[in-house]
C-alpha cells in the first residue's frame, strides 16, 4: 500500500514537474564573453539574450509559449562548441529548436551532427556558403548571405566607387584574411571576380588570433595595392586598423566585411579606425522602436544583459535580429504545428517558410534594421544585400545604398559546390522535391 | 586487509611475469574493462558518450602515445598535435582516394604515415636533448600547421580548408551512434594501451629508458641511440598519428588545423606530466584531467545552482583548474599514478602500518 502510494506520488511529482516546463521553449546560446574574441561575442550574446528576455517581458513568449534560454561558453573553440552543442540539444521539453554557433569552425563540426539530431543551425551571414543551397543542405540557414555573397559585395562596391566595373581593370585588390574556413571562404568568389573584370587579388593570410600583423602590412606597404579588404573577427581588426595606421595606407582604401564593421573593431583603434568603411547587414544605433521596448521593458527595469550605453551596437543589434528570426521562425512553424513548444525539426520549417514582410518588420520595431526578406526551401539567404558605412572617429555613417549581391554569379557557384558536397557525403540533392 | 597478496603464490615464469601479478588487481582490472564494454553504452546519456566519453578516450589514446616518447624515452616533444594532424589529415586523404577501403586499415595507415612524419622530425634528437629538443619538435608543429593550410592538395581543394570526414561505415556497419562510436574508440584504447603496456616492459621498452636514464650509459652497454630515439618517436607517432584520426573523424566529423593547433601539444604534455610520466595509467589520469576536469568545473555553479554569468564561470573555470594543477603538482610532482601507487602501497599495509 505505501508503495502504491510512494509511487503516486512521484508520478504526480514528475506531472507536475513537467507540467512547469511543459510550455517553454528552449533556445540554446553558444556565447563567447572570454578569450581573444570576446570583444565581438559580447555585444552579440547580450543583444541574442535580450532580445529573448523583451519577448518574454513584453508578449509573454510566442504565443504564450514562455521561452527559456541556457548560455554556455564556447571561447571560440570547436571542441567546447561541441560540448556545448551536446550539453544543450536536449534541453526543454521539446528540446533545441536551433543553434545559433556564431563561429565558422563551430558551424562546420555542428552541421556534421545537427541533421542526425534534427536540430537546423541559424547562421546568419556566415557559415558554409553552399549552405544556401536548401535543396542540398537542408538543416543550415545562413539567412542575410553568405561569405560569398559578402565578397561580391564588396567587389560591387569598389566598382562603383571607381565609376564602373571596366575600371577595376588592371587594379590590384589586397584581401587580409583570417586564416581560417571564415576567411578563405569568399577566396573563389573574389578570384572568380578578379578573372571576369580584370584585377589582381593579393592573399594575405593573417594567423589566429590575429595580433601579428606586421608582416602582413609591410607587405601591403611594399606592393601598394589599391584597395584593402579586410576579413578579420576579434581583435584581428582593430590590430589591422592600427598597422594601417602604421604603414600610413589609408583607411578610406580599406573595406571590412560584415564582421569586421563594429564599435569593437573601431573603438580599441582610437583615431587609426577613421575613414575606414565596412560592410553592414545591419546598422548600429538605439533609436529604432525595437530599442524603446529594450530600453523600457528591461533596461529601466535592470534586465538588461549589457551596460545601458552599449545598446545598438552593429553587433549587439545583430544579436538581436538573430534571436527575431529565431523567434519569428518559431511562430511561424507554431501556425501549422500548434501553439507549443516545438521541436528542432518543426524550428526548421518554420525557418524554411520564415516571411518577414516589410508589415511584419514594422510590428516587430525591426523596421530600417534589416530589409523586408522571405526565405524558401531552396533558398536559405532570403537576402543577400548590404550596404556600406564608414566610421568617422565617434559612429558608423552610411555611405551607400543596399548592394545586392549576383545572383547571376554566385548562385551557381553556390549550386556547384553544394553539389560537389553532396557528393562527397553521398547525400540527396532534391530533398525541397521531398517535402 | 582487502588489498593483500599473503597467500598467492606465483609458481610458473608466466605467472611471475603476468601484467598484473596481484589478483586483486587483475580483477579490478577486469571488472573496469567489463563496466566500460557492457555497462557504460547502456548506461550513459547520449551527453556524456559524445562530448565526454569519446573525447576522454581518443585524448588517452593521444597521452599513451606520446607518453611513450616523454615519459620512457624522455625526448621532450611539443609537436604532438602535429603528429595527430599528420593522422588526421592521412587518413582523409586516403579515405577520400580510396573510398572502398576499411577505415580501420584507413587509420592504420594514416598512423604509418605519422610515424614515418615523426622520424623524420626525431632525427634532430640525434643530436640535441631537453630544451634544444622541444624547440626542435616545435618545428613540427609549424610546419605541418603550415602544410596543411596552404597547400591545398591535402584538403581536396576545399575552398575553406575545412575537410568533413566520410562517414563512419565498417564490415558494413555505419557507426554513427553514440555508443557504438564509443565502443569502436574503447577498443582501440584497450588495444593499444595493452599493446603499449607490453611493448615498454619488454626489450624495446627497457632499450628507451636506458636512454631515458643516462644516455651516454645506454650506449655503453650497447643500445644504439639511433635505434632506440627513432623507434621510439615511430611508435608514439603513431599511436598519437591514429588517435589524430579517431579526433578528426569519430568526434569532430569535420574539422580544419585549428583543431590541431599547439594548444593541444600543451595540453598533451599537460596531460602526460599531470598523469604521470613513464606509467601507462598516468595517460587515462590525466586525459581525465584535462579533458573531464574544466567542463565539470564550467557546470558545477549550474548544478550547485549558483547564478553567475557565463563569462564569470568561464573565468573561474580557468583559475580553478590552474589552481588545481599547482595544488596537484605540488602535491606530488610525479603525477596522479605516482598518488595512487602510493595509495596502494598504504593499502596493502592497511590497517596495521608498520
Amino acid at each position: 500500500m505505501a508503495r502504491v502510494l510512494i509511487s503516486g506520488l512521484f508520478a504526480l511529482l514528475a506531472m507536475t514537474a513537467t507540467g512547469f516546463a511543459q510550455n517553454e521553449q528552449f533556445f540554446p546560446a553558444l556565447v563567447y564573453r572570454s578569450g581573444a574574441y570576446a570583444p565581438n561575442g559580447i555585444p552579440f550574446a547580450n543583444g541574442f539574450a535580450d532580445y529573448f528576455n523583451l519577448v518574454n517581458q513584453r508578449d509573454g513568449g510566442i504565443n504564450g509559449v514562455k521561452i527559456t534560454t541556457e548560455e554556455c561558453e564556447t571561447g571560440y573553440a570547436t571542441d567546447r562548441g561541441v560540448e556545448c552543442y551536446e550539453r544543450l540539444k536536449g534541453k526543454g521539453p521539446t528540446g533545441a529548436a536551433m543553434f545559433v554557433p556564431l563561429s565558422t569552425g563551430i558551424t562546420y563540426a555542428l552541421m556534421e551532427k545537427a541533421p542526425g539530431d534534427k536540430i537546423p543551425l541559424l547562421t546568419s551571414g556566415y557559415g558554409r556558403s553552399e549552405s544556401a543551397d536548401g535543396n542540398v543542405i537542408p538543416w543550415s540557414f545562413p539567412i542575410l548571405g553568405t561569405y560569398w555573397d559578402a565578397g561580391d559585395i564588396q567587389i560591387e562596391y569598389i566598382a562603383k566607387e571607381l565609376g564602373g566595373w571596366d575600371k577595376l581593370k588592371g587594379k590590384k585588390i589586397a584581401d587580409v584574411y583570417h586564416d581560417s574556413p571564415y576567411g578563405k571562404e569568399p577566396i573563389p568568389v573574389l578570384q572568380a571576380l578578379a578573372k571576369q573584370h580584370g584585377f589582381e587579388v593579393e592573399l594575405l593570410p593573417v594567423t589566429h588570433p590575429g595580433v601579428e600583423q606586421k608582416a602582413t602590412w609591410l607587405q601591403i606597404r611594399q606592393s601598394k595595392p589599391d584597395f584593402v579588404l579586410l576579413w578579420g573577427w576579434g581583435v584581428m581588426n582593430s590590430t589591422a586598423l592600427k598597422e594601417a595606421a602604421a604603414v600610413a595606407y589609408p583607411r578610406e582604401k580599406m573595406l571590412g566585411v560584415w564582421w569586421a564593421g563594429a564599435e569593437a573593431d573601431t573603438v580599441p583603434a582610437e583615431d587609426a579606425a577613421k575613414g575606414y568603411k565596412a560592410l553592414a547587414l545591419n546598422p548600429s544605433g538605439s533609436n529604432f522602436p525595437v530599442h524603446a521596448d529594450v530600453f523600457k521593458y528591461l533596461y529601466d527595469k535592470n534586465m538588461g544583459a549589457a551596460d545601458r550605453k552599449d545598446v545598438g551596437n552593429v553587433l549587439y543589434n545583430r544579436g538581436m535580429i538573430n534571436a527575431m528570426f529565431a523567434v519569428e521562425a518559431v511562430r511561424t512553424a507554431q501556425d501549422k504545428f500548434g501553439k507549443k513548444p516545438l521541436t528542432g525539426e518543426q524550428g526548421r520549417w518554420g525557418l524554411e517558410n520564415l516571411d518577414l514582410t516589410g508589415d511584419k518588420l514594422g510590428k516587430l520595431g525591426f523596421a530600417g534594421l534589416i530589409k523586408p526578406l522571405k526565405v524558401t526551401c531552396a533558398n536559405h539567404t532570403g537576402i543577400a544585400t548590404a550596404r556600406v558605412f564608414q566610421w568617422d572617429g565617434k559612429g558608423w555613417n552610411f555611405i551607400s545604398d543596399w548592394i545586392d549581391s549576383d545572383q547571376k554569379l554566385v548562385r551557381p557557384m553556390i549550386e556547384a559546390e553544394a553539389k560537389k558536397y553532396a557528393g562527397d557525403k553521398n547525400l540527396p540533392t532534391d530533398s525541397c522535391k521531398v517535402s | 586487509m582487502i588489498y593483500r597478496e599473503a597467500g598467492q603464490f606465483r609458481t610458473s615464469y608466466a605467472a611471475d611475469q603476468a601484467l598484473f601479478p596481484i589478483r586483486q588487481d587483475r580483477l579490478a582490472v577486469w571488472a573496469i574493462i567489463i563496466f566500460a564494454f557492457l555497462v557504460v553504452p547502456f548506461l550513459a546519456s547520449e551527453y556524456l558518450l559524445r562530448a565526454i566519453l569519446i573525447p576522454f578516450v581518443i585524448l588517452a589514446i593521444a597521452a599513451i602515445g606520446l607518453n611513450i616518447l616523454v615519459g620512457y624515452c624522455g625526448q621532450i616533444s611539443l609537436g604532438s598535435a602535429a603528429f595527430m594532424a599528420v593522422g588526421a589529415y592521412a587518413s582523409y586523404d586516403i579515405a577520400i582516394h580510396f573510398p572502398g577501403l576499411n577505415l580501420i586499415v584507413v587509420f592504420v595507415l594514416g598512423g604509418v604515415c605519422a610515424a614515418a612524419a615523426g622520424i623524420l622530425f626525431g632525427l634532430p634528437s640525434l643530436r640535441i636533448k631537453g630544451y634544444y629538443l622541444a624547440v626542435a619538435t616545435l618545428a613540427a608543429q609549424f610546419f605541418f600547421d603550415w602544410l596543411f593550410i596552404r597547400i591545398p592538395w591535402f584538403t581536396n581543394y576545399a575552398s575553406s580548408g575545412s575537410v568533413s570526414a566520410p562517414p563512419l561505415r565498417m564490415f558494413g556497419l555505419r557507426f554513427d551512434t553514440p555508443e557504438a562510436r564509443y565502443l569502436f574508440c574503447l577498443s582501440l584504447l584497450a588495444i593499444i594501451a595493452l599493446a603499449a603496456k607490453n611493448l615498454v616492459r619488454g626489450r624495446i621498452g627497457r632499450m628507451w629508458m636506458a636512454t631515458r636514464d643516462m644516455d651516454i650509459a645506454a650506449e655503453i652497454i650497447g643500445i644504439r641511440p639511433l635505434r632506440a630515439k627513432l623507434s621510439a618517436f615511430a611508435v608514439s607517432s603513431f599511436v598519437i598519428g591514429v588517435s589524430g584520426a579517431l579526433w578528426a573523424f569519430v568526434h569532430l566529423g569535420s574539422w580544419e588545423p585549428l583543431a590541431f593547433s599547439i594548444d593541444r601539444s600543451f595540453e598533451l604534455l599537460f596531460m602526460v606530466v599531470i598523469g604521470g610520466l613513464g606509467s601507462i595509467l598516468g595517460c587515462f589520469l590525466g586525459a581525465a584531467f584535462i579533458t573531464i576536469l574544466p567542463i565539470f568545473l564550467n557546470q558545477l555553479p549550474g548544478v550547485l545552482g549558483i547564478p553567475l554569468s557565463t563569462a564569470m564561470i568561464s573565468h573561474l573555470e580557468f583559475m580553478s583548474f590552474g589552481a588545481l594543477i599547482v595544488f596537484f603538482l605540488i602535491v606530488e610532482p610525479q603525477g596522479l599514478a605516482r598518488l595512487w601507487s602510493i595509495f596502494r602501497e598504504k593499502l596493502r599495509l592497511w590497517p596495521f602500518p608498520h
